[in-house]
């Protein structure tokens, strides 16, 4: 009963401050969907360390690392480290200087004047919310399993709700906690708008990473220290030491093109172009890989302590379970349950706006012209379209269950960063033309439709296993390559191709979006 | 592109990434720590180092520059959508 107080308590703090933010907001479509172009370097830093950290980070690495070990980090979080900051620094800056440039506030503006298609952003929305859906959905159903697993029951004791959850054993069902953490997260977006999601992502991302770091540490201590732990995990599971056996090198290796979504993550295009300037994206260039460091070590530490406990768990509660099982006080339980929540909701708000935003400049008021609605009236129609893609994502998750958040994950951020080629050449490559988009667009969404299906709809999967791994027919063979690579492969190719064999783009759209010489 | 060492960098440790010297090396250091892991935490920290002296040594400039002149033909917010 205590934990869920205290984690009443944080949610109740959270609208106070979309309440605070509010005071702020300047009342027009601009302030709402960049704010003014002002945030700072800290905020900056934090919202857009706060959105790419998810579920997926906390919930879905701890158990994968219960699931596969040690290997868990290399293959997401040090990845990420090299290149999330590379795509910052080489596509995030030269975004945000053409997005201030000319005033865009989306994705799919940029891409349609870049590529002189009126019709590109018709084609490009719908793809992007697609790729966006399943990220929402990671987060409901992480926020679930947590608080499932916190309240769930402790041995043969029901758990925290018996009489007002008996079909759970006194666990709050995941339903009900989706339910709440969308309503929360949307109440103060609504209130304030890109400001209150930035300045809540950092005030949520303080949060996690503190609360992380007592998590860590209680859970070490209630394990008999850090050796004693990980003593236990050389005793009893010592394969998740290492990688051998769990993860085989091309399947590492291969995992380099995920973490390129950044760049086409419609959410983070978004959070780029809050900045107030060029120099603000310093502190994230450098500072991001520090930041994933600190809170994937710990959970990927917890996750291979928790296969050397050798708890019973399916790998998406085994934080929860950790955090439930092993501390013994209330109060702090709460504490890191709302910590592991905050983490969830500093992600779902920037995707909650993005998706409003691009509905509403990009659909909306691009079909019907600038002066159809006022801008309070544009307002409403986003947060409607998000409350509509909310309550689609929701009812998803209450059929999702069974489906693991890490490789959910994997298959949005695979879409992502497969279409990853498009940004980059839109930046640096002139030549580029409409119809080489088009192309690659379409290419890349057949063959990742194709892969997932392939997958059973979000599985873990492996290409050519039959060719590279020793265990063939395995539930999870170690070898083979991540589908993202010919996903990419085929977008690359595609759009080179095409590109190439179609009329290049005119001269006035080149020297609108790359700076002279001279400049 | 200035300063194309940072680049050079770039790759070196996007090699150091695959670091099949500690593939099957189940050693704890410190007591806790496994040691591909911790090889992988200070490969984060390296990146960051990498980009700090990006940003010092081979910061684009020049852009920012680009994006505060007046555009005459897109003046207003939204681009031209």
């Amino acid at each position: 009963m205590i934990p869920m107080i205290v984690v009443g308590i944080y949610l109740a703090l959270l609208v106070g401050l979309g309440i605070v933010c509010s005071r702020f907001f300047r009342g027009t479509s601009a302030d709402f969907f960049v704010a003014s172009r002002s945030i700072g370097p800290f905020v900056l830093l934090m919202s857009v360390f706060g959105t790419t950290m998810t579920a997926f980070a906390l919930v879905g690495s701890t158990g994968k690392a219960f699931g596969y070990g040690i290997g868990t980090y290399g293959l997401m979080a040090s990845w990420s480290g090299l290149i999330h900051s590379a795509v910052f620094f080489l596509v995030g800056i030269k975004l945000w200087a053409i997005g201030k440039r000319h005033g865009y506030m989306t994705q799919c503006a940029f891409f349609r004047d870049r590529f002189e298609s009126d019709k590109l952003g018709y084609v490009m929305f719908p793809i992007l919310v697609a790729l966006v859906v399943p990220y929402l959905l990671i987060g409901i159903m992480g926020a679930g399993t947590v608080v499932a697993g916190v309240t769930g029951p402790k041995g043969p004791n029901p758990g925290a709700f018996p009489e007002l959850f008996a079909s759970t054993n006194g666990a709050v069902p995941p339903w009900l906690t989706g339910l709440v953490i969308s309503s929360v997260v949307l109440i103060y977006v609504f209130m304030s708008g890109v400001r209150g999601a930035a300045w809540a992502n950092t005030f949520q991302t303080l949060v996690f990473m503190a609360t992380g770091i007592i998590a860590f540490i209680l859970i070490s201590d209630a394990l008999g220290g850090m050796n004693a732990a990980s003593q236990a995990v050389a005793d009893n599971a010592p394969e998740h030491l290492a990688r051998e056996g769990k993860i085989g090198r091309l399947h590492f290796f291969s995992y380099l093109f995920i973490p390129l979504s950044v760049g086409m993550f419609p959410h983070l295009f978004q959070n780029w172009l809050t900045a107030r300037s060029a120099k603000t994206f310093r502190a994230t260039v450098i500072l991001h890989p520090v930041c994933i460091m600190i809170v994937w070590v710990p959970c990927v530490l917890i996750g291979i302590w928790a296969a050397g406990m050798g708890i019973d768990s399916p790998p998406n509660a085994v934080l929860g379970k950790m955090v439930g099982v092993l501390l013994k006080n209330p109060w702090l339980t709460g504490l890191l349950t709302a910590g592991i929540l905050a983490a969830i909701m500093s992600s779902l708000d920037s995707q909650f706006m993005c998706v409003g935003t691009m509905f509403t400049k990009d659909i909306v008021v691009h079909a019907t012209g600038e002066d159809r609605y006022t801008d309070s009236q544009k307002l409403w129609i986003g947060r409607a379209f998000v409350i509509a893609i909310v309550a689609i994502t929701y009812v998803i998750s209450l059929f999702a269950d069974g489906k693991g958040i890490f490789p959910l994950a994997v298959w949005c951020f695979s879409g992502f960063g497969a279409l990853f080629p498009i940004v980059f050449a839109a930046v640096y490559w002139k030549r580029t033309t409409k119809a080489g988009v088009y192309a690659s667009l379409l290419v890349t969404t057949g063959v990742w439709a194709y892969f997932f299906a392939q997958s059973g709809f979000g599985g873990e999967h492996l290409l050519f296993t039959e060719l590279f791994s020793e265990n063939v027919g395995a539930k999870h063979p170690t070898e083979g390559i991540m589908p993202v690579a010919v996903m990419f492969a085929a977008c690359l190719v595609t759009l080179v191709a095409v590109s190439l064999a179609t009329k290049a783009p005119g001269s006035d759209t080149i020297d609108k979006f790359f700076p002279k010489k001279n400049d | 592109m200035k300063n194309k060492w940072i680049w050079i960098v770039f790759v070196l440790l996007f090699i150091l990434h695959q670091d099949v010297w500690y593939w099957d090396d189940r050693t704890l250091i410190f007591g806790f720590l496994p040691i591909g892991l911790g090889y992988h935490a200070l490969f984060s920290l390296a990146a960051a180092l990498l980009w700090a002296a990006a940003v010092k040594w081979a910061w684009p400039s020049d852009i920012e520059a680009w994006a505060d002149e007046a555009d005459e033909t897109q003046a207003s917010e939204g681009g031209s959508a």
